[in-house]
Formats: C-alpha cells, sequence, structure tokens
C-alpha cells in the first residue's frame, strides 16, 4: 500500500493565530528557545497499489482544490511517503 | 379566518407575496431554522433544501445559513463547497439570483470563489457572541437596498474563524468598486481586515457576511435597541431588501 504526503502551511503573510497560541504556552513549560511558531497540516493519503507519477499529479490536484485554499494557504510538499527516508513506515518519530 | 390571517407581510409588501426563498441545510447547519423563520417574517415562502440535491426547486433567492458544516474540520466551509446544491447555486448566481451567505455560509461562498478572500480565526484567538454594531457602506445589493448607505445597525455575531483576510490588492479593489457592504463600527471583534464584516460580488446579488441578520428580525427575541431590550429588528430588513429587488428584477 502506498501513501501519499500533502504538507500544507498557512501562507507567510497571513497571521497564524493557532501558531500564535503556541508560541505563547512554550515559554511557561521552560522552552525559551523558539521565538515564533506556524502551525500547518500534513495529509497522508493513501492508495492500494504503488504511488505512480498519475497518482502523485493526482494528490498535487487535490491538494490545490481541496486541501488547500490558496488565498490564506501554500501547499508545501507533496511526495511519495516511500521516497522519503523515515517515511515509509510512519512510524512516530521518539525523542 | 381571512380577516385574521396574518397577512401584515403581504399587505405591507403588495406585490412579493409568491416569492420563494430557499435555505439550504448542510450536516452541521445550526442556524437554517432561523433563516427559514426570517423569510418568513419578511413574508416569501421559506423552501428547505438539502446539500444533497442538485435542484434548488425553482427559488428565486438562496441563503446559505451560519454553522458549523461539515465540522469545519478542513477549514470551515471547504467541504460544503463542493456539495451538489453547491454547484447549482454556483450557476444560479452567475445568472444574477440573489444568494445571502451569513458566517459559515459566508466562508462557503468564499470557498465557492462566488466571493473573493477568506476567514481565518479570531485574532484573539476567543469565539464572540455579541450584539454587534455595523456601518451599512453599500445600500444598493439584492440584500442591502432597503438600508440607507452610512446607516448603523446591530445585529448578533458568533465565531471562531471570522477574521476577513485577502491580500491588499483585493481589497483596494472591493474598497474601489464599493463592494465592502458592511463595516464593523466600534470595535473590531476579529481582526478582519480594515474592520470589513461583509461584501457583495460585482453585480451586487451575491453578499456575504459573518455577523447574523436571521438573529433580529422579531421584537423580544432580538439585540438590544432604542426601543428596547431585544427590540432590534435591523436583521429583517436584509430579506425585506431581497423581495423588494425581487419585485423590480
Amino acid at each position: 500500500m502506498g501513501r501519499v504526503v500533502v504538507e500544507v502551511m498557512p501562507k507567510p503573510e497571513i497571521l497564524d493565530p493557532q501558531g500564535k497560541a503556541v508560541v505563547g504556552a512554550l515559554p511557561r513549560l521552560g522552552f525559551t528557545q523558539f521565538s515564533g511558531v506556524r502551525q500547518g497540516k500534513r495529509f497522508e493519503l493513501e492508495v492500494d497499489g504503488e504511488v505512480t507519477p498519475e497518482i502523485l499529479a493526482a494528490a498535487r490536484e487535490a491538494a490545490a482544490t481541496l486541501l488547500s485554499n490558496p488565498v490564506i494557504e501554500d501547499v508545501v510538499s507533496v511526495s511519495d511517503a516511500a521516497a522519503v527516508p523515515g517515511e515509509a513506515t510512519g512510524t512516530p518519530v521518539s525523542a | 379566518m381571512a380577516a385574521t390571517e396574518p397577512a401584515s407581510a403581504a399587505a405591507a409588501a403588495p406585490g412579493i407575496a409568491g416569492a420563494r426563498i430557499g435555505v439550504i441545510t448542510f450536516p452541521g447547519t445550526l442556524d437554517d431554522r432561523d433563516a427559514v423563520r426570517a423569510v418568513r417574517l419578511a413574508g416569501a415562502e421559506a423552501v428547505s433544501l438539502w446539500h444533497a440535491d442538485e435542484s434548488l426547486q425553482d427559488v428565486d433567492a438562496v441563503v446559505l445559513p451560519g454553522g458549523f458544516s461539515y465540522g469545519d474540520y478542513l477549514r470551515a466551509g471547504a467541504i460544503s463547497r463542493f456539495a451538489p446544491a453547491m454547484s447549482a447555486v454556483v450557476d444560479a448566481a452567475k445568472g444574477g439570483m440573489p444568494v445571502l451567505g451569513i458566517c459559515n455560509g459566508f466562508q462557503v461562498l468564499t470557498e465557492a470563489h462566488l466571493l473573493p478572500g477568506s476567514m481565518v480565526k479570531n485574532d484573539h484567538l476567543h469565539f464572540v457572541c455579541r450584539e454587534q454594531s455595523l456601518i451599512v457602506e453599500n445600500a444598493r445589493t439584492a440584500w442591502t437596498n432597503e438600508f440607507r448607505r452610512g446607516q448603523q445597525i446591530t445585529i448578533p455575531l458568533k465565531n471562531q474563524d471570522g477574521q476577513f483576510v485577502a491580500d491588499e490588492r483585493t481589497l483596494d479593489e472591493l474598497e474601489g468598486e464599493g463592494r465592502v457592504v458592511f463595516r464593523y463600527d466600534g470595535w473590531n471583534p476579529n481582526g478582519s481586515r480594515r474592520d470589513i464584516a461583509g461584501i457583495s460580488n460585482e453585480r451586487g446579488n451575491v453578499v456575504g457576511l459573518m455577523p447574523h441578520p436571521e438573529h433580529a428580525v422579531e421584537a423580544g427575541f432580538g439585540p438590544a435597541s432604542a426601543e428596547g431590550p431585544r427590540a432590534g429588528v435591523d436583521g429583517l430588513t436584509f430579506f425585506t431588501s431581497v423581495l423588494s429587488s425581487l419585485v423590480h428584477a
């Protein structure tokens, strides 16, 4: 089973209120190193077979039409999970 | 008995009898019944429409009510925009049919590209619910023609994703073409660019706004007004305006 990963971020010029809330909370836990946070979205699109160029093209179209709103967001990446190191299994990265 | 029928609305606005205004319900819509009630109080026939239906049942105008369609999980209005009923709304709107998007309905209209810009989370991150003062900036649209330009009105506002954003060029275009229909008065409750509360398309048949006119249509159940507590009925004028625009169309 293949997987396409789509990442969407708020546009740089759009104030990201969610990121602002997170950056406000970090110092309360002692994380004073981080001066800014922007919060985006990650979608994992599963397919039954391999991720072909056609599947990637369809994922790019879905990303542009439904998964993001170009007025407020940018699609920053559309990739085959198998082609990205560490992405193939979807295993969470532990601390 | 005919003499005691609630004929006041029809009598007040002769010629509008028979106007049919559709109200679309999406999964997660909250304010459809209030919108239906507002349409009736204005003297028109309300037609309940379902998002999965492709037909608008030959209505003369459509209201997209507020709520949290599809939970707003992806983005507010993003999934509703692809509902079968929305294809019909987009076609009808391009043909000149009056369409009003309230709150989540406004978000659906921007996602459907019938109106420019978009809504993001309120700048202060809190849900707001208040009686909101607005200034009517354009009294020529299908939904505002019975207001005066510059008129102050008060209707409820309640939202979390109410911050209207667009790029500077789009904002300049909206201002230049008189398409800013309402501006927040006194306090900007969500950080909207240039205090914009509502806008229209070029033709003025499509209007979207974040505050809720359908909650200010009957004395005793509206916001406070000069006439007393809960006496405000400024929202009713949206619905009488569209009837007036249908008569003169």
